[in-house]
């Protein structure tokens, strides 16, 4: 599938206010093919446009946006979602992102970031906001020594090499891409390989923080 | 007491600090290589928290080993006096005398300032005791006298071989000497000690004075400034005023810091970053995106960082034109990083004037009183990163 110049981008969220902004922000660099405020109509119209991006809220009535990548990720796995919230619960953030989304920006980011963000996930690369970069830095939080794992420990899929460590500090500072492979001195390519490795790591790692570890916040 | 040795050998073998003063006082008063022991552990042990010491200083001190040298002459001419006069004593505490304060010179010349500062000051009212008015110099002459008698009494009782009791003799003498020594040196002592109290008295001030100027920029000035902004919208002036009026009373009448953290539920470094989080949007409109890695509850440590971290970020907002500032959070089990990085105009940290305070005092000084670093990093037209960080204590981890 060759990559089109202006991504096709459909919206999911059950505010018009908000859908009406997000339209506005993405402007003329991207075609919105259409939108959906519940999550059935969503699914349906989804499958039938098949655009490149879907922008997806996580909070949403009749399962979240987490539903809507459950019922579409199966059968049209070139559809990419993008996940948006203004909530911050790091449980339903990292829910959506195991349920397969490409990446997870705040309601906050500007219009030329948003629009970032999308060529960026339509192109097959993963996008971390600050934020999401601290939950996973919180996540993948470096075992004190002795403690054990329940379960199978894939050293593989359950660790963050200290360089995606780095790249993930960097990314929670605010850095851009571009800035990350100034400070770092390696090239944009890499920055983007490490974060979709990071992103891997996320979705297959079972170590079981991932699923359990919001319920209560580490206090060292 | 004096160099703070008996302490650190105290702590080396895990002893009371007082028995090993005890055993050096002892060690000083029988021969005297106590006193010049004291001296040289003084050039070669070095002071708590840093790894060089003063003998390594001195070491390169040339003209200081030249004047200690110097003193060489001194020691044959008293060894000589002594054994003329047959009187074992001098040249057995002529020796370590001489070696003590060749070894002061060298500690003098190469001391950190307050080490020095302390050897000024008790040499100072040493030199005073010859110089005080005349009416009490007849009563100082008269206490020399008294002293010297009692001294010289000692010595004979000590030496005295036709005294019976046996035991009187060193018991007796000993604190025949004792008893002339306070009656000479103790009005020295006492100015000592009344100096060195009023010494720390004042450093102690200087330090609170330092905070309270921190805090005032952090809270007066700052809105001082905002109200400038807004000079032209009353009601925002009026509610910046009301504002700052109740956080100064809170402050001055019922000890509350302004803006303290810990004071309303925030009792943790993340619910300390929500705050900041908080307040410099309300306060400055601008947004503020903060992550947070881990979590610690809150100590003085900790409370600076955020402190230092508020101002970086109030900064941020005020000057930098910046939209957005972020603020990133880790708490790691060594340490805890704050970085604020806003996307503003940026500004050469040269050109800063002096009596901006904010940089130097509420984030480089508040960090260094509290064992932290801050680094700011600005690039004019790019932006501003300020990057704080303390070590955490290794006990909780």
């Amino acid at each position: 599938m060759s990559a089109p110049k202006v991504p096709r981008v459909f919206l999911v969220d059950d505010h018009h206010l908000f859908r009406a902004g997000v339209r506005g922000a993405l402007g003329e660099a991207v075609e919105v093919v259409g939108e959906a405020d519940e999550v059935p109509a969503a699914v349906e119209l989804i499958s039938e446009r098949l655009p490149d991006v879907v922008l997806l809220d996580v909070h949403m009535p009749g399962g979240g946006g987490r539903a809507v990548i459950e019922a579409i990720h199966p059968v049209h796995p070139d559809v990419r979602f993008l996940a948006l919230s203004v909530s911050d619960a790091p449980e339903d953030v990292i829910a959506v992102i195991r349920a397969g989304a490409r990446g997870y920006v705040t309601k906050t980011i500007s219009g030329p970031e948003l629009i970032d963000a999308v060529v960026r996930v339509a192109g097959g690369d993963a996008v971390f906001s600050p934020r999401l970069a601290g939950f996973v830095l919180d996540a993948f939080a470096t075992m004190p020594p002795g403690s054990e794992l329940p379960g199978p420990f894939d050293p593989e899929l359950d660790n963050l090499s200290p360089r995606e460590r780095e790249v993930l500090r960097l990314i929670a500072r605010g850095y851009t891409y571009k800035e990350i492979a100034r400070e770092l001195v390696i090239s944009v390519k890499t920055v983007e390989s490490h974060v979709s490795a990071v992103l891997r790591k996320l979705q297959l790692s079972t170590r079981h923080e991932l699923t359990r570890w919001a319920a209560e916040r580490r206090l060292i | 007491m004096i160099a703070g040795i008996a302490g650190g050998i105290a702590a080396r073998l895990g002893r009371d600090v007082t028995i090993v003063r005890i055993v050096l006082v002892l060690t000083g008063l029988v021969s005297g290589f106590g006193v010049a022991a004291y001296v040289f552990a003084w050039l070669v042990l070095p002071t708590e928290g840093s790894t060089e010491t003063i003998g390594a200083r001195a070491m390169s001190d040339r003209q200081g080993i030249t004047m200690a040298i110097g003193l060489l002459p001194a020691l044959v001419v008293v060894l000589l006096v002594g054994s003329a006069l047959h009187a074992g004593f001098v040249s057995s505490w002529g020796l370590p005398i001489l070696i003590s304060v060749a070894g002061l010179i060298l500690v003098y010349r190469n001391a950190e300032d307050d080490e020095r500062r302390w050897l000024v000051l008790s040499v100072k009212s040493l030199l005073q005791l010859g110089s005080e008015p005349r009416q009490s110099r007849r009563l100082f002459f008269a206490r020399i006298a008294g002293g010297a008698v009692l001294f010289v009494l000692g010595i004979a009782v000590i030496s005295d071989n036709a005294l019976r009791r046996s035991w009187f003799r060193p018991f007796g003498g000993a604190l025949l000497m004792i008893a002339g020594t306070v009656v000479v040196l103790g009005p020295w002592w006492l100015r000592l000690g009344l100096d060195l109290m009023r010494e720390r008295q004042a450093r102690i001030r200087a330090e609170e004075r330092a905070d309270m100027a921190a805090r005032v920029h952090d809270s007066v000035l700052q809105t001082l400034a905002l109200i400038q902004r807004s000079a032209d919208q009353p009601q925002e002036v009026a509610k910046l005023a009301r504002a700052q009026e109740r956080e100064l009373r809170s402050w001055l009448f019922e000890g509350r810091a302004p803006g303290s953290f810990g004071a309303e539920g925030a009792a943790t470094l993340a619910a300390g970053v929500e705050q900041i989080e908080r307040e410099v949007e309300a306060a400055h409109g601008v947004a503020v995106d903060a992550v947070t890695v881990g979590d610690a509850p809150l100590d003085d440590e900790l409370r600076a960082l955020l402190e230092a971290g508020r101002e970086a970020t109030v900064n941020a907002a005020k000057w930098s034109g910046a939209s957005s500032v972020s603020i990133f959070v880790e708490a790691e089990p060594r340490r805890v990083s704050m970085f604020i990085r806003d996307r503003g105009t940026g500004f050469d940290s040269e050109a800063v004037a002096p009596d901006r305070k904010g940089i130097a005092e509420s984030i480089r000084g508040r960090m260094q009183r509290h064992g932290g670093t801050a680094v700011i990093r600005s690039v004019p037209g790019e932006g501003t990163e300020v990057e704080l960080s303390v070590p955490r204590h290794a006990s909780r981890t």
